[in-house]
């Protein structure tokens, strides 16, 4: 007997100004199936989900739900109709308590008129109960940590009858116990005839959790197989479309002197004792689980959070630096993890991002010089071929890859030695990576030395020297080039 | 429209804004008997610089994402100290540059309290608000401080090539402040620092300067904006400046400036400020009730930032 699907997606197609994000997408997800959702950043995987959850209107094709054919106005209805997600930040309120949350806009009433408390409680725990959760539900969001919060996110959307749950890199921020405490969540939420569409950049959590897996590349639907019928390598080259080995392929260069030593660096519960050195014409890669400490240590090199030991060589002198202005009269660039809240300003020009942190150098007794200033920004845009249609645009209309673009440029203007790139490639797509690539190839034939941090393994294992591996804020492993095996540094990473 | 460049875009902004005061001028010009005559206009222009005066150093403040609701208060402080100096025999431009000097370190406070103790500009000024009218209650004893020396006085009523004086005041005010928003690094950082304040600091700009300065520039132009004031009203008046902070804020937002930061012009708020004023003048030489001028500005400033919202929603 063939069952009814509970979402059936066809033909969807939605064009965003400059870009068509959606081509003729299908998707089918029957009730008890996990359907993995895999793809590049960029492949349209965040808006066919925003298009299930009516954040974005289609242009064309159908949805159904259960045989009817619907149209899903705005995120309310959607819930309504029992579609839910389940997004990294958290639909919580954070100073309320869980119960609370649960409840929220239908609260149950006694017959005085007041709230009925103990409903709301021995309801909310039967709920958390049933997935196995284990918390008491009158405790506030802000008491529970981030993985429990979760997993209330998760209970709470099952607590509201969603028949559709969307899983948005559900493990990005979990340890591994507690991604296993996940499964079994989701794997309860099957059994109950719920629909689960996964989607997650580590493809090993597909194969032990999902029922098949669909692929997206730049917008279009390249294929929908069942899990047992395939294998990783297969929906890599799926998701690139070429090989892999290809777009990592970037020259190396014969290193020079020691530019960054850094002994001891310690924070209080988040950095312990790391020490390593970066030479001239290198690619040093940081790599960690979330919360391993990647981003925290460069930003207490860079002077962006305060640090409580240890001590910074740059250039063979000890540096103390304690503003990010210090860093970067030293030469230091940052392109900061979250572009959009870190690194741009972006309601502001190219040409003033450009420029941002290199004012000092083109400027007369603090009037800026206008021609310079534009030279500069034409020259950039040239350089690193920014696609705009001039350097007065607004940075928030440009493209993701050409943001960071910006911010490279930002840093080549104040003649940076060390480049820190932290996950420089996310949320952009294929062809802008590869230029991403070729400009630490450029950076590094010029003797620069480059810090790249990435949660995503072939990109760090492809263009690094010398990986430094970190756990739990420690420095566990710095590994050789020719020792890099995605086993060991996963091993390595968590602490084995 | 996607393609429309920063530069255009304000200009399109207050290329409206300057085509609805200059209608509305000619408007009044053939309605009204009154309202081209030498006499109102220098009134207008008087009332008008007054109130341009603040709004610019409002819009140092919202371009930097703040708020700076203590500038009537300062404008009042200004206005009480350089009577009281004047009116114990200080002399005249000693008393200028002690009021300045207070409404400066006023404004350098508030923005001081906001970058180190954090607390939100919206909170700051507005103990800051309170605490400045006390000071001004205090030291007056909520009386009015009469007896202003002449040479005082009269400046406000001077007229020089047609023009009275405030207006060069403004002028030299609008043209300062211009070329600081627009030409200097210290305007740069500013917008940087209103549009993003995490991106400016990690690009080496000094926030605290930031802070500091764009509140102590509204500290300084409220305490010019006082002085003015009582040249012009001939006595020190306690309750000067009261509700001056709605103006202000009103003209940098009719002006285009954006309470969240990272937008906004001198041009804009000095048309702003035009509006605002016409609206007010004109309606009364057209004999609208008062309280109908008022809804009007309300609606003014609702509609203006209505449609600012428009455009954008529209474009991205």
């Amino acid at each position: 007997m063939e069952a009814r699907p509970f979402l059936e997606m066809r033909g969807i197609s939605k064009q965003f100004p400059g870009v068509k994000a959606l081509d003729k997408v299908d998707l089918t997800v029957y009730p008890g199936e996990v359907h993995a959702l895999v793809g590049e950043n960029g492949a349209g995987k965040s808006t066919i989900i925003k298009i299930i959850m009516g954040v974005y209107q289609k242009d064309e094709g159908s949805i159904s739900l259960d045989g009817t054919e619907v149209d899903i106005p705005n995120v309310i209805e959607a819930g309504k109709m029992g579609l839910a997600a389940v997004y990294q930040d958290l639909t919580l309120a954070h100073h309320l308590s869980i119960g609370e949350n649960f409840f929220m806009g239908q609260f149950p009433r006694k017959k005085n008129g007041l709230i009925d408390w103990d409903y709301v409680y021995t309801k909310t725990e039967e709920t958390l109960k049933a997935l196995n959760v284990d918390v008491n539900p009158r405790l506030k969001i802000t008491e529970l940590s981030p993985a429990m919060q979760e997993m209330v996110a998760i209970a709470k959307t099952v607590h509201k009858k969603a028949k559709l749950i969307i899983f948005d890199e559900p493990t990005a921020l979990l340890s591994n116990e507690e991604v296993v405490i996940l499964f079994e969540i989701i794997r309860k939420l099957k059994e109950s005839g719920i629909s689960v569409i996964y989607i997650s950049h580590r493809l090993e959590e597909i194969f032990s959790v999902c029922d098949n897996v669909s692929v997206l590349k730049d917008g279009k639907h390249v294929k929908t197989l069942p899990v047992s019928k395939t294998n990783q390598d297969e929906l890599i080259s799926l998701m690139v479309g070429r090989d892999l080995t290809d777009m990592y392929n970037i020259d190396h260069f014969p290193k020079g002197e020691e530019l960054l030593k850094v002994e001891n660096l310690s924070r209080t519960k988040v950095l312990k004792d790391i020490s390593f050195s970066v030479k001239q014409g290198e690619i040093f890669g940081l790599f960690g689980l979330v919360g391993s400490g990647r981003t925290e240590v460069v930003r207490a090199i860079y002077g962006a959070d305060p640090i409580d030991g240890g001590q910074v060589y740059f250039k063979g002198n000890p540096v103390k630096i304690k503003h990010p202005s210090q860093a970067i009269s030293l030469g230091i660039g940052l392109l900061p993890e979250d572009r959009k809240h870190q690194g741009l300003a972006l309601a502001q020009t190219i040409n003033h991002n450009i420029n941002l942190a290199s004012y000092k150098a083109i400027s007369r007794f603090s009037f800026v010089q206008g021609k310079k200033e534009r030279a500069r920004s034409e020259d950039s845009v040239k350089r690193l071929r920014i696609k705009t249609p001039s350097i007065h645009q607004y940075v928030r209309n440009l493209s993701g890859g050409n943001q960071q673009k910006v911010i490279i440029a930002k840093w080549l203007c104040c003649e940076s030695n060390l480049f820190i790139f932290d996950e420089p490639t996310v949320g952009i797509d294929v062809g802008a990576k590869q230029e991403i690539y070729k400009l630490i190839e450029e950076l590094t034939r010029e003797g620069h030395a480059v810090i790249l941090i990435s949660s995503y393994l072939p990109e760090v294992m492809g263009l690094s020297d010398r990986i430094g591996v970190l756990h739990e804020g420690s420095m566990a492993h710095v590994v050789d080039r020719e020792d890099f095996k995605e086993e060991t540094l996963l091993r390595y990473a968590s602490g084995l | 429209m996607k393609l429309l460049s920063n530069k255009h875009r304000f200009r399109i902004a207050e290329g409206n804004l300057l085509v609805i005061v200059v209608v509305l001028m000619v408007i009044l010009s053939f309605a009204t008997k009154n309202f081209f005559t030498a006499n109102n206009m220098r009134n207008l222009v008087r009332q008008t610089s007054v109130n341009g005066i603040i709004a610019l150093g409002m819009t140092f403040v919202i371009i930097s994402g703040g708020i700076d609701l203590s500038v009537g208060s300062v404008v009042g402080v200004s206005s009480i100290v350089v009577s009281k100096l004047l009116v114990s025999g200080v002399g005249i431009l000693p008393a200028l540059l002690i009021a300045v000097l207070v409404s400066t370190t006023l404004g350098l406070l508030n923005g001081w309290i906001i970058h180190y103790g954090k607390v939100p500009p919206f909170i700051a000024t507005l103990g800051m608000m309170q605490a400045a009218r006390g000071i001004v209650m205090l030291l007056s004893n909520a009386r009015m401080i009469a007896g202003l020396p002449k040479s005082f006085t009269a400046f406000a009523q001077k007229v020089i090539i047609g023009f009275p004086s405030l207006f060069f005041v403004w002028l030299v005010v609008i043209l300062i402040t211009f070329i600081l928003t627009t030409k200097t690094v210290f305007g740069r950082n500013i917008f940087a620092y209103g549009s993003n304040v995490e991106a400016a600091r990690l690009s080496g700009i000094n926030t605290a300067k930031v802070t500091l300065s764009v509140y102590a520039m509204s500290g300084l132009l409220s305490g010019i904006a006082g002085i003015l004031m009582t040249s012009r009203l001939g006595n020190g008046i306690p309750t000067a400046g009261q509700g001056y902070e709605m103006d202000a804020i009103a003209s940098a937002v009719v002006g285009g400036a954006s309470l969240s930061g990272g937008s906004g012009t001198i041009l804009g708020t000095v048309l702003g400020a035009l509006l605002i004023s016409l609206i007010q003048n004109g309606g009364n030489l057209l004999g609208i009730n008062a309280f109908i001028l008022q809804i009007i500005v309300g609606v003014l400033i609702v509609g203006s930032v209505w449609i600012d919202q428009k455009r954008k929603n529209v474009k991205s």
